[in-house]
C-alpha cells in the first residue's frame, strides 16, 4: 500500500485513537485492552486494528496470553504494535531525507560536529522562544510531545523519549546526530531552571533524557 | 551460537599528550567505558593492559589503538552508539584529530580466536587499500561469515 493510503487510513477518528494508542504503548497490544482502553467493542476495535495492519501501520503477532502451549491452550491473541516503517507525504514531492543524509555524511567528513552542535543550540533557543516559557516538567512534557518525542514519565523526575524524531540519520552517524540532537534540547531548555538534558542512550529510545534535578521523589 | 565473531580495530591520532591535561576527561572516562563493554550484552573480548597487546603503538606514539571482539555486528553497534560510549563519542573531536583516512575497520574471526595489533593493522591497511570487502568492512557496508569464508577459500 502506498503512502497516501496508509495515511488515509487513520481518517477514521476511532482508527486513528486506536493508532495512537497502540503507538505510544511499550508493549505489543491485543484487542481486548485496546478496546477497554477506549471504551470499544471488542469486534470493532479488532475491526480496526486490522485495517491498521492492513494499511501497513501496525504489525501484527501472535502470542498466548496464558503462557500455556499445546493443545487446549486456544488460539493465540493476535498482538498489535507500531510498525517501524516511516510513512511520509510531501505534496509537491520533496526530498529532504536524501538532502539530509548527503549533508550529514558530508559534516561528518568534514568533522563539523562543533559547528553543527552550536547550529543546533541556537535553533533550540529559537523554538523555546516560539513555545513560551517552560515552568517544570509537566510543560517540558507537553512540549516534548508536540515535538515528537513522545517522552515518557520515569521515577526521580525524568522523561525518557520513546521516539527519535531524527531515527534513520541518528543510526547512520550516531555521534554527529545524536550530539545535534542533544544540542537542539540545550537550547530549548537552556532558560528553564533545574531542567537539564543529558545522553542517557539505550536500545530502541533516543539518546537523550531531560531531568529535573530539583525532583528526586521516587 | 555463531562460530564466528566480529573483530572491531580502530586507531584515534591524539591532539595532545595521552597524559596530559588535554586528555584528563578522557582518560577518566576509559575505565568505566572498559567495565561497560566488558558487561556489555555480545560483548567478548578485548586486549587487557599490561597483557595481550594493550599496550603496543603500531601508528607511533601519537595514534592510539583499541581493539575488540563481539559476537555479532549489532551487539558491537549497541555498545558503541547505544550506551554511555555515545557520550564520549560525541565528544571525541576534543581529543582526538581528524584523520583523513578510513580510522576504523571490521572483520569475522573464527569463535574463539584473539586478534593480534599485526593482525588488526593487516586488516585496517587491507580496508584502506582496497575498500570495503568481505575480509575489512565498516558498520555501513556489513558483510556475513558466509561471504568472509567464501572471499578466503578463493584467495
Amino acid at each position: 500500500m502506498d503512502d497516501v493510503e496508509a495515511i488515509a487510513a487513520l481518517r477514521d477518528p476511532v482508527r486513528r485513537r486506536l493508532y495512537e494508542y497502540v503507538a505510544v504503548q511499550d508493549h505489543e497490544v491485543s484487542r481486548n485492552e485496546a478496546a477497554e482502553a477506549l471504551g470499544l467493542q471488542r469486534t470493532l476495535a479488532a475491526f480496526h486494528l486490522d485495517k491498521l495492519a492492513e494499511a501497513g501501520l501496525l504489525e501484527t503477532a501472535g502470542r498466548r496470553l496464558t503462557g500455556r502451549s499445546g493443545p487446549g491452550a486456544g488460539r493465540p491473541a493476535k498482538l498489535y504494535r507500531r510498525a517501524s516503517g516511516e510513512r511520509t507525504v510531501s505534496l509537491p514531492p520533496r526530498d529532504y531525507r536524501t538532502a539530509a543524509e548527503l549533508l550529514a555524511e558530508a559534516a561528518e567528513e568534514a568533522e563539523l560536529d562543533e559547528r553543527l552542535q552550536r547550529a543546533a543550540r541556537r535553533r533550540g533557543r529559537e523554538l523555546g522562544r516560539e513555545a513560551g516559557p517552560v515552568g517544570g516538567l509537566d510543560e517540558a512534557e507537553a512540549l516534548l510531545a508536540r515535538r515528537g518525542y513522545e517522552p515518557v514519565r520515569e521515577e526521580g523526575g525524568v522523561l525518557r523519549m520513546r521516539n527519535c524524531p531524527f531515527h534513520v540519520l541518528s543510526e547512520r552517524f550516531p555521534p554527529l546526530v545524536c550530539g545535534m540532537n542533544l544540542a537542539m534540547l540545550e537550547g530549548l531548555f537552556e532558560e528553564v531552571p533545574d531542567l537539564a538534558p543529558r545522553m542517557d542512550p539505550r536500545p530502541g529510545w533516543c539518546c537523550t533524557v531531560l531531568a529535573d534535578s530539583k525532583n528526586n521523589e521516587t | 551460537m555463531s562460530d564466528f565473531h566480529l573483530a572491531q580495530f580502530n586507531v584515534a591520532r591524539l591532539r595532545a599528550p595521552l597524559h596530559g591535561p588535554e586528555m584528563a576527561d578522557f582518560m577518566a572516562l576509559r575505565d568505566p567505558l572498559n567495565a561497560l563493554a566488558d558487561g556489555a550484552p555480545g560483548f567478548v573480548w578485548r586486549p587487557v593492559s599490561p597483557v595481550d597487546g594493550a599496550d603496543e603503538w603500531p601508528y607511533g606514539p601519537d595514534v592510539l589503538i583499541n581493539y575488540s571482539v563481539w559476537e555479532s555486528r549489532d551487539a558491537l553497534w549497541e555498545y558503541a552508539y547505544r550506551s554511555g560510549h555515545l557520550e564520549a563519542m560525541r565528544r571525541r573531536r576534543e581529543w582526538f584529530e581528524r584523520v583523513a583516512e578510513v580510522y576504523q575497520v571490521l572483520w569475522w574471526i573464527p569463535a574463539g580466536h584473539r586478534p593480534s595489533a599485526e593482525e588488526c593493522v593487516e586488516r585496517l591497511e587491507l580496508l584502506r587499500r582496497e575498500g570495503p570487502g568481505p575480509l575489512a568492512f565498516a558498520f555501513r557496508d556489513t558483510y556475513t561469515p558466509a561471504d568472509a569464508l567464501a572471499a578466503a577459500t578463493a584467495a
